[in-house]
């Protein structure tokens, strides 16, 4: 398993083609309290950059960008009546979608650990 | 470009970990570590310490100075007492609101206090109008509000005197061993004080209060889910320089002489609102599912009509849920009535409410 991150602060935590894909704690620490999540459902597919669901906070509303093309297999429902666990277990139990991609070469634009660790420093 | 502005109390919000934005042109906290959620809960069940230095502070002098502001604003200046407090607006020729302000009789002089955002255009606006009178803006004092239902326990354990108020007064007394001015007065819908305070007094004094384990400081976040869901208008937001007092429904600081007598500057619209009535009213609107709207989301009727639009919106802590207030034509502004919001492309159901969200709690 390789585990990418986004200019959106999203990590991507590829398995062969299947990901598993969320918001970063740096994301979640950002954003502050989170309220309400809207989640794409399952088939729905998208291209790379299209948005794929809201966050909201106490402070704002936030796209969530999708990092690379594809379709949803699972959406992590659950998140719905529970937004504010996502500021707890961004990067673990609060993952937002399972997808599958569509070209995995796109995951080729994406950040690892190192590089991200750097843009948010 | 001008300089981003630092109140007293800058080093102790880094300290406590504030995360600082611009606002009007200061560098204020938006949160603390607590996050804007835990420190609006704070306040409605504990108490909250918020730094509102960036307010402006004037006091006005000379004899008659009362009688004069009301020439500035709609509301019964002349016959506030010693000690009193007052809520009020600056009206333009238009009818609309300049900036809304607190207006109290200090005895010998009225103490004013403004928004950040309009400070120098206010300050100017009293100079200019106010001829004859002292316009004295208040440079060496902080303002510090102390807000939620332990306020009181909060304060009057330094200055006992406080206790004795109730809400929309005023004294001068001595807070840890210097001379304050501390109203009964907020924009949270709680109980609690705004304390005018030395400068150079403030950093002591605030770490000295928040030594109390009910007290913890909070930023403009908490500041701002606590006045929305209280059902009260942020300037700049819900109320501005087109939008009439009445259109606000702010009847109620246009006491009965000034409706009568009329003599500020709009009285023509205004009184003519108050005869026949307005065509939009700015309401308390309740999203019915999870999700925010915020300000600009347009309302529309049942029928797909545009018939408004939303000006601050968000997420009500305490009251668990989204909450908002906008402008809809009066026909619809009852409570009860069935709209719609357009977030994000799509119709989300809301109801028209009564303001407030949360029920206020001043010391009457």
């Amino acid at each position: 398993m390789t585990k990418y991150f986004s200019e959106d602060h999203e990590w991507i935590l590829v398995e062969g083609d299947i990901a598993t894909i969320g918001i970063t704690q740096h994301a979640a620490d950002a954003l502050g309290d989170i309220v309400f999540i809207e989640l794409k459902e399952v088939g729905d597919s998208f291209d790379s950059a299209d948005d794929i669901g809201v966050i909201e906070s106490v402070k704002a509303a936030s796209e969530i960008y999708a990092p690379v093309s594809g379709e949803v297999v699972e959406a992590n429902t659950a998140l719905e009546d529970t937004p504010s666990e996502i500021n707890k277990t961004p990067e673990s139990d609060s993952w937002l979608y399972k997808i599958k991609i569509s070209d995995t070469s796109e995951l080729d634009a994406l950040m690892d650990l190192e590089a991200y660790t750097a843009l948010i420093s | 470009m001008t300089e981003t502005k630092h109140t007293p109390l800058y080093d102790l919000h880094v300290e406590l970990g504030g995360k600082m934005v611009e606002f009007a042109g200061w560098s204020m906290p938006i949160n603390y570590p607590m996050g804007i959620l835990g420190e609006h809960v704070q306040c409605r069940t504990k108490a909250a310490l918020f730094d509102v230095s960036h307010m402006a502070q004037v006091e006005i002098r000379g004899e008659g100075a009362a009688k004069a502001f009301e020439a500035l604003v709609p509301s019964n200046i002349e016959n506030l007492a010693a000690g009193k407090a007052r809520y009020t607006f600056f009206t333009n020729e238009a009818g609309g609101i300049m900036d809304d302000l607190i207006v109290s009789n200090a005895g010998d002089y009225l103490f004013v206090v403004v928004n950040a955002s309009m400070r120098d255009q206010d300050i100017a606006h009293m100079r200019s109008n106010l001829d004859g009178f002292e316009v004295i803006e208040i440079l060496d004092r902080a303002l510090i509000a102390i807000q939620g239902p332990a306020a009181e326990a909060v304060v009057s354990k330094h200055a006992p005197a406080v206790a004795e108020l109730k809400f929309m007064e005023t004294i001068e007394c001595d807070l840890l061993g210097t001379s304050c001015r501390i109203s009964r007065l907020g924009y949270t819908g709680e109980d609690g004080y705004e304390i005018s305070i030395l400068e150079s007094e403030v950093d002591r004094v605030a770490r000295i209060l928040l030594e109390d384990e009910m007290l913890e400081p909070a930023g403009l976040g908490a500041r701002d889910s606590l006045r929305l869901e209280a059902g009260l208008s942020l300037y700049g937001n819900d109320i501005d320089a087109t939008t009439s007092p009445v259109e606000a429904q702010l009847n109620f600081a246009i006491q009965k002489r000034r409706r009568e007598e009329g003599g500020f500057p709009g009285a023509d619209r205004i009184l003519n609102e108050f005869a026949n009535g307005v065509s939009r009213k700015l309401v308390a609107i309740k999203p019915t599912g999870r999700a925010p709207a915020r300000g600009g989301v347009e309302v529309q009727s049942s029928t797909g009509e545009k018939i408004g639009s939303i000006t601050s919106g968000g997420f009500g802590p305490t009251f668990d849920g989204p909450v908002a207030l906008g402008y809809v034509a009066a026909d619809y502004a009852v409570p009860g009535t069935e709209v719609n919001l357009v977030v994000r492309g799509k119709l989300m159901p809301a109801t028209i409410e009564k303001t407030p969200f949360v029920k206020q709690n001043y010391k009457r």
